[in-house]
């Protein structure tokens, strides 16, 4: 068993599976849902086959057409990137399924090709080893996600469309340049062997500079998250949910990567200036979450802030290395669920009675109430309450800011906490409410209530699943080997 | 894992999964869902029999998991725990009879016994909790239950008063959750442990020590509804009755003086905490709260609301037992957390009983009521003088073992805060009883719903009736084996005053 299953090129299958299904799709229209159920369905096989042999044999590396790591292409998965694939497989699932029930016929066959390869340039960029790797895939994604915000068509889709496109291009211009500054530097773009050349220098303090500017604009981190709410809030449910919950994600961990393998020695000003910035982040979104009529908005600010709590943990780094990164990457992967399944449940909302306003939702709880649960489930791991994956990866990053004294940190994480349930009951109470404004409501498939259903609850369940989660994430060991320490 | 670490499972998951099946049941299953309810409660009621009979003969009851790192969910029957578990599944099970009577008819009933169900969960979790982020889970657990029931009526009353339950406990819970990582970043430990586990800290820790008692016990003390974190609690009274029942009685008010109980006994020790000097300032704040929930109730003209100033009240009996520091005083403390809740959740019945029969919802509307429903009234009244520590109802007995321990601990002042405690509960009670007894009934009742030759359902009138003798039996038969004085006594020997 072992043999046969650790034989399998696990990461080639990762990426071609999906780039070969996406080019069915536009070529076949009308084979595309199911061809994208197929795929999703077989996605997380592949990721559980990967996991076994990365549990077995430790970390994965795959060189493609045996050419190896200066010249060819490597493949490479270690924890991280395990749990960062086995995300995208489980969101890509949810939402592939509420798709089907979602999309009319002609915004289908354009969205299926497009997420199909999507999936692949994400899958593609955590198996990737190398910057230059990283940036090719980083650019893919941008152009799918940008061409997903468009499929509404309309005024509002098309400018949010257009924002985006600009900051994405723009910071993808920014880390190119940092990676040509740093070949330029060392002679080379494997993380692995830049990890053992780069020394603060010039050169690497301007790469480092660069990049994460570019990275930093394209996760949305405050104040450079101005193109997210319009992208997020006009696209359609799925593929806001895919952008939210995936596409932020994977610019977030190319910086998470970058820090841990490259810069962590010398980063200590900076740090600090991201740590502010998450802070800010924080604070800001959640305000303006708060402040928003309509459920799609505030769902998109609150992931502006929830991205915040991320960057929380980078000053937070230098003395409690393992705990800030686990509940970092603890952060990043129960937001992708919880996130994915708010917008979808919001998807549901605008489907039922064909508006999100907030104060006009009338009686969801009794007439969609696996929706409703749905985003209360999402709504509790957002919150940081227990039991969810929300509040283990709160727990640890308090713990990582308490216990060195950074009381600022964590009392940002706390009035956090409260805005987000300030945000996430207006809505639950407006759910139980009558509405002065009836609407004719129309029926929602239920396929598109469980997919937000399944996600919520993967939320709630990733509460249950530490010991196994951070078993898997120190494989390869990528934190401490970031010298970083605990 | 052995049998006995199964059985404080089974008790949270006889209510888990029935309240979970129930919400997937369809409006119309009465029955099932009756069935469903009854069976989970009888269960419960079952193993915590069993744990009883085992623990009082020294077994050992545990389960653990792992958590986080360094922390395990750890559920655990100990004396303590099982004088709290044992109270909510009896008034559980009383007040599911009595929800299925109350709501007959009207909507969303899966999803209100849904709720209902996990949120006796919740509670149960909460009582057996090992440590305390365990402890803080559950209680977390419950706020979350508990939202949809306060908003259960769907208007916007009831939308106001949820969202200002919610700004309430989510701060304290907060508070609590921050309280809780310091405690963790000093100590490494989060395991109730007899005399508390911060003890070994050194001096210097002392300023931080008493910022985290600070913290804890504001977590708690707004569940627990102490001066001046209470004011949810009169608002949430526009919830269906057995919710009332459920937040006063069994599960709400008690979690957060059952977390004070806790934070004093088993996390700092409660020498250790006198040596602090935080319990001084406690027992100050518990004596406010007393007289001034007294005061508030004495203007108000709403039934329910008068009750749940009479709570804000009668809770702060537990966390003072508590704070004055002292063998006795303890007992009377937590004692009182099972006699308060058997007086209380009868006089919430009987409001119940009040505004489903007779559309009675007003004090001033009492008159003669006792003619009208002299069974429901009977009951009221048992509570009533037990609130007022009339002998030989139960509250009696809890006023006798503070009143005893105070002077014991040399605190005197405790005996006037008492006394005019009782005072005070006489001046919001006895005019209700001479209404209803003593003047002749209206013409016409606000909205009288005819049972036939009863005064009203049974269902309604069986749970305050049994309730009520409850409470009488409690104060007759304290020195009986297994009555709550005893078990109150066993708790402090064994747990907080032990070897």
């Amino acid at each position: 068993m072992d043999a046969v299953v650790s034989a399998i090129p696990w990461g080639p299958v990762l990426i071609l599976l999906p780039l070969a299904a996406g080019t069915t799709c536009f070529v076949f229209p009308s084979t595309a849902k199911t061809v994208g159920l197929v795929t999703v369905t077989l996605v997380p096989l592949a990721v559980a086959g990967l996991a076994w042999r990365l549990l077995a044999h430790g970390v994965y590396h795959h060189a493609v057409g045996g050419w190896g790591a200066p010249l060819g292409i490597d493949l490479q998965a270690d924890g991280l990137s395990l749990l960062m694939l086995a995300m995208t497989a489980f969101v890509g699932f949810g939402v592939t399924l509420y798709a089907t029930g979602y999309f009319k016929a002609g915004q289908s066959d354009r969205f299926w090709p497009l997420w199909l390869f999507l999936l692949a340039a994400l899958n593609a960029l955590f198996l990737s080893g190398d910057l230059f790797n990283l940036y090719v895939t980083l650019e893919m994604i941008g152009l799918a996600a940008v061409a997903m915000t468009a499929l509404q068509g309309g005024r509002d889709a098309l400018v949010g469309a257009m924002r985006y496109l600009l900051a994405t291009l723009l910071g993808s211009l920014a880390y190119l340049m940092g990676v040509a500054l740093l070949y330029h530097g060392y002679g080379t773009v494997d993380l692995g062997l830049l990890a053992a050349r780069v020394t603060p220098s010039p050169v690497a303090w301007a790469a480092l500079g660069l990049m994460s500017a570019g990275l930093v604009l394209k996760t949305a981190l405050f104040p450079l998250h101005f193109w997210l709410p319009p992208a997020h809030a006009s696209a359609p449910a799925p593929v806001s949910a895919l952008l939210s919950a995936l596409v932020v994600k994977a610019s977030f961990y190319i910086l998470l990567r970058l820090w841990l393998e490259i810069f962590s020695p010398m980063a200590g000003g900076v740090a600090g200036l991201l740590g502010l910035l998450g802070g800010a982040a924080v604070l800001w979104g959640s305000l303006q979450a708060l402040r928003q009529v309509r459920v799609k908005l505030l769902v998109a600010y609150s992931t502006v802030a929830q991205i915040g709590y991320l960057f929380l943990a980078f000053p937070l780094a230098a003395g409690m290395g393992l705990t800030a990164w686990s509940a970092v990457v603890y952060l990043a992967f129960s937001h992708a669920l919880a996130k994915a399944a708010m917008f979808l449940a919001a998807g549901n909302l605008v489907h039922f009675g064909g508006h999100d306003r907030v104060v006009d939702l009338d009686r969801v709880v009794q007439r969609l109430p696996l929706t409703a649960g749905a985003f209360a489930l999402a709504g509790v791991s957002i919150m940081g309450l227990p039991p969810s994956g929300g509040f283990n990866g709160k727990w640890l990053l308090l713990q990582a800011a308490v216990a060195q004294g950074r009381w600022d940190i964590a009392g940002v994480m706390v009035v956090g906490g409260l805005m987000a349930a300030g945000y996430i009951f207006k809505v639950l109470g407006h759910t139980f409410t009558q509405a002065n404004v009836p609407h004719e409501p129309s029926s929602v498939p239920a396929r598109m209530e469980w997919a937000a259903m399944i996600l919520a609850c993967g939320a709630i369940l990733l509460g249950f699943l530490a010991p196994p989660f951070l078993a898997v994430l120190a494989v390869g060991n990528p934190i401490a080997a970031g010298g970083l320490g605990s | 894992m052995s049998w006995d670490a199964w059985v404080p499972l089974l008790v949270v998951a006889s209510s888990l999964l029935p309240g979970l099946i129930i919400f997937a049941l369809a409006e119309q299953r009465v029955r099932l869902r009756t069935a469903l309810n009854l069976l989970g409660a009888t269960l419960k009621l079952a193993l915590v029999a069993l744990m009883l009979w085992g623990v009082f003969h020294g077994h050992h009851y545990e389960a653990r998991f792992g958590l986080l790192p360094g922390l395990d969910l750890v559920l655990r029957a100990g004396p303590l725990a099982l004088l709290f578990v044992t109270l909510s599944a009896v008034l559980w099970l009383l007040t599911t009879i009595y929800a299925i009577g109350y709501l007959e008819g009207s909507p969303h009933r899966s999803r209100f016994f849904g709720f209902f169900s996990l949120c006796v969960s919740a509670t149960v979790g909460v009582a057996l909790a090992g440590n305390l982020i365990t402890f803080v889970i559950f209680y977390e657990l419950l706020t979350l239950s508990t939202y949809p029931l306060v908003v259960h009526r769907g208007t916007e009353v009831a939308r106001r008063a949820g969202q200002t339950y919610l700004i309430y406990t989510v701060f304290g819970g907060a508070l609590l959750l921050l309280g809780t990582v310091w405690l963790y970043t000093l100590t490494g430990n989060l395991d109730f442990t007899a005399r508390g586990f911060v003890r070994g800290l050194g001096s210097e820790h002392a300023p931080a020590l008493m910022m985290i008692f600070a913290m804890l016990i504001a977590g708690f003390g707004v569940k627990a509804a102490l001066v001046p974190l209470h004011g949810w609690l009169p608002r949430a009274m526009v919830a269906p009755a057995p919710v009332s029942a459920l937040l006063h009685a069994v599960a709400v008010v008690k979690a957060g003086a059952f977390g004070i109980v806790r934070v004093v006994y088993d996390v700092f020790g409660v020498e250790f905490a006198a040596g602090l000097g935080v319990m001084r300032p406690l027992a100050w704040l518990a004596a406010v709260t007393i007289i001034y929930g007294s005061i508030r109730a004495l203007f108000q003209d709403d039934l329910k609301r008068r009750l749940a100033f009479s709570t804000v009240s009668q809770v702060s009996y537990i966390t003072l037992g508590v704070a004055i520091v002292g063998p006795i005083a303890t007992v009377g403390g937590v004692v009182h957390l099972v006699h308060q809740g058997l007086m209380k959740i009868t006089l919430f019945f009987c409001a119940g009983n009040l505004a489903e029969t007779l559309g009675v919802h007003k004090i001033t509307e009492m008159n003669g009521a006792g003619r009208r429903m002299p069974w429901t009234m009977a009951a009221f009244t048992v509570g009533a003088f037990g609130m007022i520590g009339a002998p030989p109802v139960a509250g009696f007995i809890s006023k006798w073992y503070l009143g005893l321990g105070a002077l014991e601990a040399g605190k005197g002042w405790v005996i006037l805060v008492l006394a005019g405690s009782s005072l005070l509960n006489a001046a919001y009670f006895l005019p209700i009883l001479h209404r209803a007894w003593f003047r002749p009934p209206p013409d016409r009742w606000p909205l009288e719903h005819d049972f036939g030759r009863k005064e009203t359902a049974w269902a309604l009138l069986l749970p305050p009736v049994v309730t009520a003798f409850l409470a009488v039996g409690a104060g007759l038969m304290a020195s009986v084996p297994f009555s709550p004085l005893e078990w109150a006594r066993l708790v402090v020997q064994r747990e907080f005053y032990g070897p």
